[in-house]
């Protein structure tokens, strides 16, 4: 039996499905609907292969329960990751799931050429080539960015000596390898590929630094749709090729926007590092003076305050503080002092996750104002609380043309009357810098976690 | 088919996957990130086919471990991104919509 034409139109129903998913997800009102019509379009495109017929098995379909447990199990997996994630390292989750997704379409792309062999003609070949490349490439990297953001290793750009000669060197021994795969295909050959350019995961990745790799995880996202459209030409199926390259398309140019947002070229991201000195976070900062404040004193400030923002950061995600932060505002909102949330397009660990994460503890929308907006009114600021922020409010991105993170755009707390921190400790940000702002004379600190802080703080202002 | 049909497809795929995606707003970055990554979870399609004619053991147990993969990616992308977009869910309170 050849594959029914019903098959083939459920295919196509499915790319439809998923180029709504993706229209739907670009606009608030329809996101929630976007997704579901993705997940949509994959079950039906999951479903139907199944009833492929023997031009391409070769006969009915083979170790039929062996695949259908494999799927399940994968599934489960995949759903309770995703149920049980908090929402604060939901960044790295996406990282993981998109490691995988690529690791997939390399391994998909080396059994056909397990199978077929020789026989591939040069086009196929080559496909294949770059399926194995850029899947690796985007497996590898992948589960570095996890492994960095979930903190199993530091966060910061690790720069090996002559690191940019060695990424060359592997650069060209990959694409060396490459080339004399798709002349003369051997399984050998393959296999170093496959190593190689997990090796080059690893290298593109590790010299970046915490405050970018958002950008990466985007890029790779792109990687890994464009080696599932390769793996689709490989195979000759037009659903992955269709899929894979609406999420190479559109993952790029979302890598470009969420770059610009945070003002840095895309180049500057990957190989920034290769150049940046040992950042001056080196320096004895932990003697210089520094102004603490009681919750008291912090209390009694906004009090009197006829402006506040407040500047949320991952610290405030990590305490779990939300709703802490969220009674504060309503407190001071009773006694008719005016309150925004700026909210930076980084905050968080990735653009928009800390609308996501406010949101969740039932912050309105018309209170959160991104950067743009809201930076002409730090200087009309009686008080700038920041809680657990640091990197998007350094004033180093603008002044200092040596900072790793110069260009980013920032939020202008150093031009507010008055600077609150709530910080765990002097230990500078995710990007590894030192913050002049907290030296300030008009700055004060408030040690400690930043939900007790601010129970603290509300309990302090209840009690005046 | 043959390979002009074939680039035909692609070419278009670029453009439309660029055009969809071209208006979006900053704060829905993360979750369009999040469901694109879901979408390309279906080169599960791909790890089925190739592991239901798998023909040694290499192939099949090959097979098996893309097919796990691409369900985690394809079944925990779509999930997460669900759960990211719960918290976007309308309230009384937003009066004006963003018109996008």
């Amino acid at each position: 039996m050849t594959t029914p034409t019903w098959v083939r139109l459920a295919e196509l129903g499915a790319s439809v499905l998923f180029i709504l998913a993706l229209k739907g997800l670009s606009s608030p009102k329809s996101a929630r609907r976007g997704n579901l019509l993705g997940a949509a379009g994959a079950t039906v495109a999951t479903a139907v292969a199944f009833f492929y017929g023997q031009e391409f098995f070769g006969g009915p379909i083979r170790h039929l329960p062996l695949i259908l447990i494999a799927t399940l199990i994968g599934s489960v997996i995949g759903w309770i990751a995703a149920r049980r994630v908090q929402m604060t390292q939901m960044p790295q989750m996406v990282a993981l799931f998109n490691g995988v997704g690529g690791g997939a379409a390399a391994v998909v792309s080396t059994i056909e050429f397990l199978s077929a062999g020789s026989d591939e003609s040069i086009a196929a070949l080559t496909a294949t080539v770059f399926t194995v490349v850029v899947g690796s490439v985007s497996f590898a990297g992948s589960i570095l960015t996890f492994m960095k953001l979930q903190e199993l290793m530091t966060s910061r750009p690790v720069v090996i000596p002559l690191g940019r000669y060695i990424t060359s060197l592997a650069g060209v021994a990959t694409i060396g390898a490459a080339a004399m795969l798709i002349i003369s295909p051997s399984q050998g050959l393959l296999y170093v590929l496959l190593l190689l350019s997990l090796l080059m995961g690893v290298l593109l990745v590790l010299p970046v630094g915490g405050a970018d790799v958002p950008i990466v995880i985007s890029l790779l996202n792109a990687f890994t749709g464009l080696s599932v459209a390769a793996s689709g030409y490989v195979l000759g199926n037009v659903l992955l090729i269709v899929a894979g390259t609406l999420v190479g398309a559109s993952g790029t140019l979302l890598t470009r926007m969420m770059a610009q947002a945070m003002g840095r070229p895309l180049t500057n991201t990957l190989f920034g590092a290769f150049t940046a000195k040992a950042t001056a976070a080196t320096g004895p900062s932990e003697e210089r003076p520094v102004k603490s404040a009681s919750p008291e004193d912090v209390a009694i400030m906004l009090a009197y305050a006829r402006k506040v923002i407040i500047v949320p950061g991952y610290g405030l995600a990590v305490a779990q503080a939300q709703n802490t932060i969220r009674e504060l505002v309503e407190l001071l909102g009773a006694k008719g002092i005016e309150v925004d949330y700026a909210i930076h397009p980084v905050a968080g660990r990735m653009p928009g996750h800390m609308n996501v994460l406010l949101a969740e503890a039932n912050v309105p929308y018309d209170q959160l104002k991104e950067m743009d907006e809201i930076n002409p009114e730090f200087p009309a600021t009686d008080v700038a609380l920041v809680v657990g922020a640091n990197d998007v409010v350094n004033p180093a991105a603008r002044d200092d043309k040596t900072a790793p993170i110069y260009g980013m755009p920032i939020l202008n707390v150093d031009q507010a009357q008055q600077v609150v921190f709530l910080k765990r400790s002097m230990r500078p940000g995710f990007a590894g810098i030192e913050n002049e702002v907290l030296y300030d004379p008009k700055t004060s600190l408030l040690f400690g976690d930043a939900k007790e802080s601010l129970t603290k703080v509300v309990s302090a202002l209840k009690g005046l | 088919m043959d390979a002009i049909s074939i680039l035909t497809i692609f070419v278009l795929s670029i453009f439309v996957g660029i055009e969809v995606v071209s208006k979006v707003s900053a704060v829905l970055h993360t979750p369009l990130m999040s469901g694109a990554n879901a979408i390309h979870g279906v080169v599960l399609v791909g790890a089925i086919l190739v592991t239901g004619k798998a023909d040694d053991g290499i192939q099949l147990w090959l097979g098996l471990t893309a097919i796990v993969l691409a369900a985690i990616n394809m079944v925990g992308g779509f999930v997460v991104t669900d759960r990211m977009l719960e918290m976007f869910k309308p309230k009384p309170k937003a009066k004006e919509e963003v018109s996008s």
